[in-house]
């Protein structure tokens, strides 16, 4: 978005005549230490891939670029040349001028009161000088945008929270600074500087930020906001350290503006899950004028095609739910984030703040066994748990990006689920039932999935719920409960999402029954080759493979719980069950679970042990490496699409021509070679592959198998014709005939690609036509 | 008595006096010419009563006996004066640093934090501190939620004749007080878990500072006596929902019986045995303070005080005390004690303003010889360890002791709603009231609370000011709020005022670095043990409350 945003930019002031300050710099971060060039260094790789220039250079050659830096405790840096700063007024001025000439009206001093709504879809927006009818609203408005969903007919919720943000403006220097000199960021003081009408423009992002207007914006008028020097001072200490020429410099002001952050530091965009043409674009963390031009692209394309012309469920505001919508929690979760655009970014971060929102009632037992929790959709999942006698590092000295301290405990989790039976508390899934009185469930989930969901009662499938193109909106797994229901298992974050597009794609006059009862069940997963004998011993139903093959449910009692629904899957592809439980039977049958577990060696395992087996068994995850751009001939997953089903459904055409022409990325699975998992530095998601020298495309996830003994990167590959940059074909012989490198932070591995995953890791037991091919839990 | 007034001048020349030099002196009176004449003497609690109790166990210091001697002030610095060429003149110069961690040395602090997200609790935290004066000191104090129950008991408790009692108390109240209040079903379950072995509920989660230690050898013993008591009210089950005030009164009158029977009984250990008699024969007075949202109950035994300091709406601030102390000043504890006892001993229940002419608080923990029978107090001695026998002060009958008892350790319970403007509450031991009024220890916390957050604020303005000034200034600024002067703790900072403050009410470093490098011996002289909590009331949360009412 940051490089559509330059490029508009550069052209604005020669298509508006108006000057919007536009100069290209070039921007230098700096790196104070090794693991900060080691962030650095994955950011060029991934950027230079992108096309963006970017080089990692020396402090020497800093000093060369800006003469001014102090560049004794440096270790490197990265230099990007074509980055550029503009004036943001100006360049605010300049759009809103060139949109007045398209016959854009602009009312200016007019408030807005409300949003008015019919039928679920906006109406026309209230202000104080009358009604405005229209079929979309933007709601843009920065840090009053929370204050502005609220206020409409039906509240939108939109997380965001203001910080006081401070910037210090100087006179110029007695040798004016040359408005070309290069923007410096220097992450490890928390400060940014840039060249200002002959002296300096620099602020920072502190570690105690200043969380203002929680009450709403009448508590204090934006005007009368105070510069806070005192609080200011770490930031000028870091300035004068980097630059320390400037002490003779002087003041002009310092400016105090607040900017509004969100929960996870990425900005809000795209269209409400509850109002059809209410569209939001805010909270950008402090980077509104970089990423706005790219931002408004999507945003427009959003309007006018449905849906922007890359992934972007990452801003989309359905990540949300109301849940991050308190006051309290936003306020204590935007001072974690502030201060995060400037820290070191590892690998498997979680917030800290906002925590314990959503749990499991097994929490409490599983949390006094060690859990260590991360935290998904407001809902706390364990990682893993630390044995007794055993400690981990410290929170902010277990940050890296080499091999983490939970390594082998990870390791021996793995190891009891592959050998026993481990019990993984998976109750974070959303978990939607939809029936109805007559054949309607049927017909419209037929419509809107793309397998085929007229199977005998009992069965379970894994189907995606794809878009007209074709691509994953949804990967889920719907149980057939009886003729008329059907029970649906999506990813944690598809709660919001799901939800809103079964609602807008069902026949407005459907009488089909929807409940969300995603907080009914605990879920527990029932994982490894003695799952069966633990179940066996707590319940009379016999439940070995020739009574219970997989991927199908039945409801049974365990142990004195009646009622309980038993799916014979895992999400990984070992032996097991899932137990969904009504909450007040939870305790009970994990109880029994454990006590009876014993004698088979059972233990919790969390979802690190479970993101390791199913990455080494090629499942992929629905919104880290599928998206609503990739298709299911795109991911290996024709099996899963019934084209023949006899009805229609949506995306079906799309899957038809591509099935005819063929696929232009492809999911692969690589297994990295000469990667030294004690010394190197550990894939992330991101990573660039070559082939044959080439790049073709990026890793989505990756994790280290403890039963292949090396690391396992999931990602796409793409073909592109050497000579015009065409995305041509790939076909398996294309994937199969190449030499493939991943590039991790600059330094290459080999790797070797595969498209279908090792039988070998796969209980002998298992039929490959059963094989149950499916995973949607957590990074 | 003049010496009591911290306002004493003093004579460092003079300061590390051998106080032995007096000990044949005090050894020529007879014991009970001291009885007549010690009374006056500045030691707050019990007077000294022979010579032979310097040595003893309980470590009564010896400067409290020749105080006694020296009741005038003039007659006292005279003998300083006299005394200045006997010893080398030494001079006393803490530096600031030094005086820090001096003071800084037992200084707690616990905040509920606001990252905390679920927190809901009227406590924004609370910072405590203790100064010796007696060595080992004989203050106590503890804090701890309660896990079980909502609230969180916050109490300090004054040693006297040793520090056992008050360390007993100051581990053992809150469990009374907990159990008190626990539901009948939880106790059930506590008991079911002990009696099968399980893993017991946390009733308490403790706050404390890494010198307030608790009794290893007796924490079975201890145990036994509380599970017996959640037994009892096992038993008792009334199936009405605990009161606050009345559950405070219980467990306090619960312990003070509890401490009395284990000295009874004894223990076969013979360290045990010893230890349970000396609890039972130190004594402790106890301030404790529940708060539970906007109830606060403060449940006082003996002199230690419970004060709240309120802004008013002009921002200064009113100090509102929630204990009454018991001694000779409170006119009701006096008639109590008077109506309680029979007319015969009208005269010599209440003697000197002490409590049969010996203990100044009016009620206290332990403290057996003015609760047991004189039979009950031979008994116990001669069948006792030999330390005992030998203890002249145990051994000693308090005089006209006719209808035991005549101590109790039956609190006063006060409630108090809180409002918005209820800013924090001080507990704190006699050693901080009797050196400082009640409104200067109220406006000096207020101040120190609110003046923290709210230093004045630098602008530009139009004037000309180079990054590098800005830069220095800020330095500056910052440099004075951290300095070794500026206090983190609000107890360490009302100390710092109680100990140094001269006659403008500022603090005066020579003077604070005189008074904390007193020798041991002399320091009981000028200054008691201080042990201050300050806790910091949620203004939001209790303003939430009271419009939930509404």
């Amino acid at each position: 978005m940051a490089d559509y945003s330059n490029k508009l930019y550069e052209q604005l002031e020669q298509e508006t005549g108006i000057k919007t300050g536009y100069v290209r710099t070039g921007s230098i971060s700096l790196a104070q230490t090794q693991d900060r060039l080691i962030s650095l260094k994955r950011i060029a790789s991934r950027l230079k891939v992108m096309g963006i220039p970017c080089e990692i250079i020396t402090p020497k050659q800093v000093a060369q670029l800006h003469p001014m830096i102090n560049i004794h405790d440096l270790v490197g840096a990265m230099h990007m040349p074509e980055d550029a700063v503009v004036s943001s007024a100006d360049v605010s001025l300049a759009l809103a001028n060139a949109a007045s000439r398209n016959g854009v009206q602009i009312h200016e001093r007019t408030s807005v009161s409300h949003v008015m709504i019919q039928k679920g879809a906006v109406a026309g927006v209230e202000t104080d000088r009358g009604q405005i009818e229209c079929q979309y609203f933007v709601n843009c408005a920065g840090q009053w945008a929370y204050e502005l969903g609220l206020s409409s007919e039906e509240p939108i919720s939109i997380p965001l929270h203001a910080c006081e943000h401070f910037y210090l403006l100087t006179r110029p220097l007695k040798k004016p600074l040359e408005s070309s000199t290069p923007t410096i960021v220097d992450p490890d003081g928390r400060i940014y500087v840039r060249s200002w009408q002959g002296g300096i423009l620099s602020g920072g992002f502190e570690k105690n930020p200043k969380p203002i207007f929680t009450e709403g914006r009448n508590q204090l008028e934006i005007q009368n906001l105070h510069e806070d020097w005192d609080h200011f001072e770490p930031l000028l200490s870091a300035l004068l350290r980097r630059m320390p020429g400037l002490e003779a410099l002087e003041i002009m002001q310092l400016v105090n503006c607040p900017e509004s952050f969100t929960p996870d530091m990425r900005c809000i965009m795209g269209e409400s899950p509850t109002v059809r043409g209410y569209f939001v674009l805010a909270g950008m963390n402090s980077a509104g004028v970089s990423l706005g031009g790219g931002a408004g692209k999507h945003l427009a394309e959003w309007m006018v095609n449905d849906y922007p012309s890359e992934n972007v469920w990452s801003l989309d505001l359905k990540r949300f739910g109301a849940l991050q919508s308190s006051r309290t929690f936003l306020r204590h979760r935007v001072m974690e984030v502030m201060p995060l655009i400037y820290d070191l970014k590892v690998p498997r971060w979680d917030f800290q703040t906002g925590r314990q929102l959503r749990t499991s009632p097994l929490y409490d037992r599983l949390d006094a066994q060690g859990a260590q929790w991360m935290e998904k959709h407001g809902f706390e999942r364990p990682k893993y748990f630390v044995p007794p006698g055993k400690d981990l590092l410290e929170l902010d000295q277990s940050k890296t990006f080499y091999k983490p301290d939970w390594f082998d405990i990870v390791g021996a989790e793995v190891k009891c689920c592959k050998e026993a039976v481990c019990v993984i508390d998976m109750s974070s899934f959303t978990k939607f039932e939809i029936g109805s009185t007559g054949g309607q469930a049927l017909e419209v989930l037929q419509y809107l999935f793309s397998n085929d969901l007229d199977v005998p009662v009992g069965h379970i499938v894994h189907t995606g719920m794809l878009n007209q193109n074709g691509g994953y909106e949804n990967d889920c797994s719907v149980v057939r409960l009886n003729k008329r229901s059907f029970f649906m298992i999506s990813p944690t974050d598809q709660q919001v999402h799901c939800w809103a597009w079964l609602k807008r794609h069902m026949p407005s006059d459907s009488n089909l029954l929807m409940e969300d009862v995603t907080w009914k069940y605990t879920a527990l997963n029932l994982i490894g080759p003695r799952a069966v004998d633990v179940l066996s011993e707590l319940s009379y139903a016999p439940v070995t493979q020739e009574h219970f093959p997989s991927l199908f449910c039945k409801e049974m009692s365990v142990g004195y719980a009646n009622g309980i629904r038993v799916m014979s899957m895992t999400h990984t592809g070992e032996p097991g069950f899932m137990l969904y439980i009504p909450i007040e039977y939870a305790l009970h049958v994990y109880n029994e679970v454990m006590s009876v577990g014993q004698k088979y060696g059972i233990r919790n395992a969390g979802y690190y042990a479970l993101r390791s087996l199913r990455i080494e068994k090629f499942f992929a995850f629905w919104g880290q490496d599928l998206d609503t751009f990739t298709t299911p001939l795109e991911c290996g997953r024709e099996f899963r699409v019934k084209l023949d089903k006899g009805t229609d459904f949506i995306g079906r055409d799309a899957l038809m021509l591509q099935k005819q022409e063929g696929v232009y990325k492809r999911f692969t699975m690589f297994i990295l070679e000469d990667h030294d998992t004690n010394l190197d530095l550990w894939p992330w998601w991101g990573e660039p592959i070559y082939r044959n020298g080439h790049y073709v495309g990026q890793t989505t996830s990756s994790a280290y198998s403890y039963t292949l003994e090396r690391h396992v990167c999931l990602g796409f590959v793409q073909n592109f014709d050497p000579e015009t940059g065409e995305e041509l074909l790939v076909t398996p012989d294309f994937i199969n005939r190449g030499e493939y490198e991943i590039k991790i932070a600059g330094q290459r591995f080999q790797a070797k690609a595969k498209l279908y995953p090792f039988s070998s890791l796969f209980t002998p037991r298992r039929r490959k036509d059963e094989m149950e091919l499916s995973g949607y839990q957590g990074k | 008595i003049p010496v009591r007034s911290s306002r004493l001048p003093l004579f460092c020349d003079a300061m590390p006096a051998p106080t032995q030099l007096f000990f044949p002196l005090i050894r020529n009176c007879e014991m009970g010419k001291i009885y007549s004449t010690a009374c006056y003497c500045h030691h707050k609690h019990l007077c000294c009563l022979s010579p032979h109790l310097v040595h003893n166990h309980l470590r009564y210091a010896p400067q409290k006996k020749f105080a006694t001697l020296c009741r005038p002030n003039e007659n006292f610095s005279q003998f300083i004066h006299a005394r200045s060429y006997v010893s080398t003149p030494q001079r006393f110069y803490l530096t600031p640093p030094q005086v820090n961690s001096i003071l800084k040395a037992n200084e707690y602090s616990f905040k509920v934090p606001e990252f905390d997200g679920k927190n809901v609790s009227s406590i924004l935290g609370f910072d405590s501190n203790q100064l010796p004066a007696n060595a080992p000191i004989e203050d106590r104090r503890s804090a701890a939620t309660c896990l079980q129950t909502r609230g969180m008991l916050l109490g300090v408790f004054d040693g006297h004749a040793g520090c056992a009692c008050a360390q007993a108390v100051s581990e053992r109240l809150f469990y009374y007080i907990a159990v008190s209040l626990l539901p009948h079903e939880t106790l059930l379950e506590i008991e079911n878990a002990v009696e099968s072995g399980r893993a017991l509920l946390p009733i308490l989660q403790w706050h404390k500072h890494p010198n307030d230690y608790f009794s290893k050898e007796a924490s079975k013993l201890y145990f036994n006596s509380l599970r017996t008591y959640w037994q009892e009210l096992i038993d008792l089950n009334t199936g009405e929902t605990t009161d606050v005030k009345e559950a405070l009164i219980n467990a306090f009158k619960r312990l003070d019986n509890d401490i009395s029977l284990e000295a009874q009984v004894g223990d076969p250990n013979s360290f045990l045995n010893y230890l349970v008699l000396r609890v039972a024969f130190s004594g402790a007075t106890a301030c404790v303070a529940h708060v539970d949202g906007v109830d606060l109950h403060i449940a006082n035994t003996g002199d230690s005080r419970a004060m709240l300091g309120v802004q008013e709406e002009d921002g200064s601030w009113s100090a509102v005390a929630l204990s009454y102390d018991h001694n000779a000043q409170n006119e009701s504890e006096v008639a109590r004690l008077k109506t309680e006892h029979p007319k015969v001993e009208e005269k010599s229940v209440v003697k000197q303003d002490r409590l049969l002419g010996l203990l100044m608080p009016f009620r206290a923990f332990g403290d057996v010889k003015f609760k047991w029978s004189i039979d009950l107090q031979k008994r116990v001695i001669e069948s006792g360890p030999d330390q005992l026998n030998d203890n002249e002060y145990t051994k000693f009958i308090p005089p006209n002791y006719h209808t035991p008892p005549y101590l109790t350790a039956e609190p006063e319970v006060i409630y108090h709603k809180l409002r918005p403007q209820d800013k924090f509450l001080i507990l704190a031991t006699d050693g901080l009231w009797e050196t400082m009024h009640r409104q200067d220890v109220v406006r000096i916390v207020g101040e120190y609370l609110t003046g923290v957050h709210h230093q004045q604020p630098i602008a530009v303005g139009g004037y000309k000011v180079t990054l590098g000034q800005m830069h220095g200034l800020l330095t500056e600024r910052r440099a004075r709020i951290s300095s070794v002067f500026e206090d983190q703790n609000a107890a360490t900072h009302l100390i710092r005022h109680a100990v140094g403050n001269n006659e403008f009410g500022t603090v005066d470093h020579e003077r604070l670095s005189k008074m904390l490098s007193l020798p041991e011996e002399l320091a009981r002289m000028y200054r008691d043990d201080i042990t201050i909590i300050v806790i910091q009331f949620n203004s939001h949360v209790v303003g939430a409350y009271q419009n939930e009412e509404f």
